[in-house]
Order: structure tokens, then sequence, then C-alpha cells
């Protein structure tokens, strides 16, 4: 029953902020503030996942399938298991912990210091300013941050493939693009853009219901990130049904 | 005939779970009169002021302004009440994120009463008036004291001249000379503007000096109602025991041991 409440309660919370987005007004400075704090600053951490992945990857490969003596799979497994699970899953978890963590922290200190109050008092409503921002940002910015781990985990098995296992370089890019698909990579950005929103979500819902002073944020700061990388993992399975499953 | 007042309570009433916080709350408070409401911690001083504000729905009972029952209105109507008030926050409630004179500005932007320059020169104005200067406006609210806090925190709740005023707490976590300035400074705003107001304060002297009513407040219940000049010589005892701070009397606290 309490399950059934906190999943109403949150899709009431998701729905009003997606409506917020496209009725005005619209604060503009409050989303590039958010693209740029989930975007731009997430870079690093999730590149160095891409690239590291990428190398894990080919390495793995390559000893599995040697034993088929399958080696030149090893293009194609790398760059499939990157667009398609590995870039958004691992690019949404990293981002979850780094943004989703903060963002439930920020909004849960302006609730427990009556900063969403004062807002509701200077005619803003919260749900606009500072909910719907950070949803389209999480929307927009997730996709962005996939495109480039696709991208750095691929060369990432590149370095590997080339200077480890002996692979030719350009075999080995020919055989990267010749099984990628088109539906390959937009599988994996849309997947991108839904796990973009529900950690932006999770920020949001859990830092705004923030009760009891720090400790409350504190509390908070934890379910949005378990939350997110959970639901993140849910639905990559479902998504993943929905698009491979004929 | 008497004139209206420019808030009037009835039977409001307001439960957390088993926890009536509330309990039929009469009250009026008359144009242009400044209202304090005393009472103990938890006595539901502020849930008060966030029922008149609309920020917590009353499960029962009236608040009229001018009149007008604010709780019967349509969300349009509604908002455009509760921009006719400007409250002061216990603990200031700046955005941190934003620079002081935005702080200030923010009302009036997102009201649009003015252009985003109207809104700065009016920024720097309210700063003048808080005894601030202008230079302050670009500080980050994270960079002031906490009485320079207090002082923008009220610069914004003024910056759109509201006719009706809430001051939660206003002298908290102040030295007595820096809550004398506030409270100063509350008191001639207050008049400047021609403003009716309701401040909610624990400290004694600060009521006697912004207010020209009081209230006690006690278990969700307006216990007594008088002249703030009264206060410590009021006759009533819940009221005596409060303002002299003495342990026996009339209000037992629930502690456990």
């Amino acid at each position: 029953m309490a399950a059934c409440e906190a999943t109403g309660r949150v899709t009431l919370f998701a729905v009003l902020g997606l409506t917020h987005i496209v009725r005005p007004p619209f604060y503009g400075r409050a989303f590039l503030r958010a693209l740029v704090e989930i975007g731009y600053f997430s870079l690093p951490v999730v590149a160095l996942t891409a690239v590291f992945t990428g190398m894990v990857l080919a390495l793995q490969s390559s000893i599995g399938l040697s034993r088929f003596s399958a080696d030149s799979a090893i293009a194609s497994l790398v760059v499939l298991s990157i667009t398609r699970e590995l870039g958004p899953v691992l690019g949404g978890l990293m981002v979850a912990g780094r943004v989703g963590a903060a963002m439930a922290a920020e909004i849960g200190t302006m609730r427990v210091t009556d900063q969403i109050d004062a807002l509701t008092t200077l005619s803003t409503n919260p749900l606009k300013y500072l909910v719907a921002p950070r949803l389209l940002a999480g929307i927009v910015a997730l996709p962005l941050l996939v495109v480039v781990a696709n991208i750095l985990g691929v060369m990432g098995g590149f370095i590997i493939a080339v200077g480890k296992l002996g692979f030719n370089p350009h075999t080995y890019l020919a055989d990267t693009m010749r099984f990628l698909e088109v539906g390959d990579v937009v599988s994996g950005l849309v997947k991108a853009g839904v796990f973009g929103f529900l950690i932006t979500l999770m920020g949001c819902y859990h830092g705004y219901h923030s009760r009891g002073g720090a400790q409350g944020v504190g509390a908070a700061t934890t379910s949005a990130v378990v939350t997110a990388s959970v639901l993140i993992l849910a639905l990559d399975y479902v998504l993943t049904e929905l698009f491979f499953t004929k | 005939m008497s004139e209206t007042p420019k808030i009037r309570l009835r039977g409001v009433t307001k439960r957390f779970g088993d926890k009536l916080v509330l309990d039929g709350i009469d009250l009026d408070v008359a144009p242009r009169t400044s209202m304090v409401v005393i009472g103990g911690s938890g006595s539901g001083k502020s849930v008060l002021l966030k029922c008149i504000l609309g920020l917590i729905k009353p499960d029962a009972g009236s608040i009229e302004i001018d009149g007008q029952d604010v709780l019967r209105l349509p969300p349009k109507e509604r908002e455009a009440a509760r921009a006719r008030i400007g409250m002061l926050f216990q603990n200031g409630a700046l955005f941190d994120s934003i620079s002081v004179a935005d702080n200030i500005a923010f009302g009036l932007l997102a009201q649009k009463k003015a252009t985003k320059a109207e809104a700065r020169q009016r920024a720097e104005e309210v700063l003048a008036q808080v005894g601030l200067a202008a230079s302050v406006g670009d500080l980050s609210p994270a960079e002031l004291s906490g009485g320079m806090q207090k002082r923008v925190a009220l610069a914004r709740a003024i910056a759109a001249v509201p006719d009706i005023l809430f001051f939660d707490e206003p002298t908290t976590g102040l030295d007595p000379i820096m809550g004398a300035v506030i409270d100063g400074l509350i008191t001639e705003q207050v008049r400047r503007m021609g403003s009716t107001a309701i401040a909610i304060t624990h400290d004694m002297a600060s009521a006697r000096r912004i207010g020209d009513r009081a209230a006690m407040i006690h278990k969700g219940r307006i216990v007594w109602e008088g002249p703030a000049a009264s206060l410590m010589d009021s006759g009533n005892e819940m009221v005596d025991q409060f303002t002299h701070g003495r342990r026996e009397g009339p209000i037992q606290m629930e502690l456990r041991r």
C-alpha cells in the first residue's frame, strides 16, 4: 500500500514537472545552469568510465572469443555493447551518483531553510523554477553525454585491440562500422534520455520532500541516488525488451 | 461602525496526524496595525502564518483578507492575494545561488512589476532603506553576517511595497543591539508603507517594540489579546508566566525524564 502511494506521488510529481516544461513562464537561465551542471561537469567522470569500459570490454572479449577463434568479432562486440547498453547505463549510473545527489542536497537544503516557501511567497511556482528546468536539462544532457561516451568507449576498445592485441587499425575500425546500425545508437540515446529524466526526477523529488534538517537532507540524497540507480537498471531491461525483442 | 479588519481568522483549525496544531483560531488584525503573536515553541505560531500565506491549507475555518475569504479563491486570485503579502522568514531564506540584488529583485520580476533595470534600481533603494550600501547587492548571501542577511531579507520582503507584512521570529539569532536595529527598521518600514503586519516572536523586548497589539497562542488557541504595551502586566496568568519566563504557572512544559 505504501509503495503504491509512493509511486502515485512520484508519478504526480513527474507529470506536474513535465507540464511545467511546456507552460510559461520559462526559466532559460535555470535550464542552462542545470544543463552545464549535468552535462559539462559530468563529462570527465563519464569520459573516464567510457574509456576504461571500452578497454576492459576489448580485453575480456579477446580472452573469451579467442577460445572459439572468433577474435574478429571483438570490434563489433565492443561497439554494440557500448552503444546499446554500457554507454547509457554506466553513464547514467555515474551521473546519478554525481548529479542526483547534488540535486537532492541543493533542493533539500532549500526546503529545510524555507527557500522553497520563500519562492511561493514571491509569486514563483517552485515546480516551474526548480524542477522543470532540471528535468529538461537531464533529458537533453544525458544523450549528449552518451554520444561522447560511445565515441570514447569505442576508442578505449581500439587502444587495447591495436596496442595490445595486435589488430590492424583500419580493419578494426572497418569492423566497428560494418556491424553498427543507426538503431543501435538511437536506442542507446533514447535510453539515455529516459535515464536523464529519471535521475533528475529522483533528485528533485527526494530533495523537494526532504524533512528534518541536515539528517533529512542526507537521507534525501541517499534515496535519490539509490532509487535512480535501481530505476535505471530496471528501465534498461524494459527498454531493451521494447527495442530488441520481436 | 467599526473598520473591516484587514485580516480576519475564524475557527482556523489544522491537524497534522494526531496532533491538533491550530484549534479554532479567531483573530482580527485592523488595517495599518502591527499584531505580535507570542507563544511557546510548537504552539502553532508558524503554522498560523503559513495558513494565512496559503503555504498550508487549514482543515477548517475561514481566512479573510479585506473581507475576501482567500481559502475559497480560485488559484489565480489566490496567487494575486499572496503577492500582496511580504514575508520575512526566520532564517532569512535568501536564495544562495543568486546575488543579494537578484534576491531583492526576484519578486518584482516574478510579478512583472518592473524591468530588470528598474528592479535593480529598486533593489538599491531598499538596500539603502535597510541601511546597506548598494555594493552589497553584488555579494552572495553566504558572504553576509546574520544581521546583514536579516536586513537583506527585510529588503526583499518590502521591495514590492506589500500592504501586508509577516515577520517570523525577526530577531532570532541576533545580538540584542542588532535585534533592536532590525526592530527599528521593521517599525519604520511598516509605518512608512502604511502596511498591516503580523510578527511572531519569543523576544518580549522585540514584541513591545514592533507591536501595536499582541496575542498569545497556546495549544493552538488564542488565550489572550490586548495592547502590546500591556504585555508585561496583562493580568493573564499564562501571558505573565510566558513574558516573565517563570517555570511555575498554568503552562506546563512536557518534559520526559
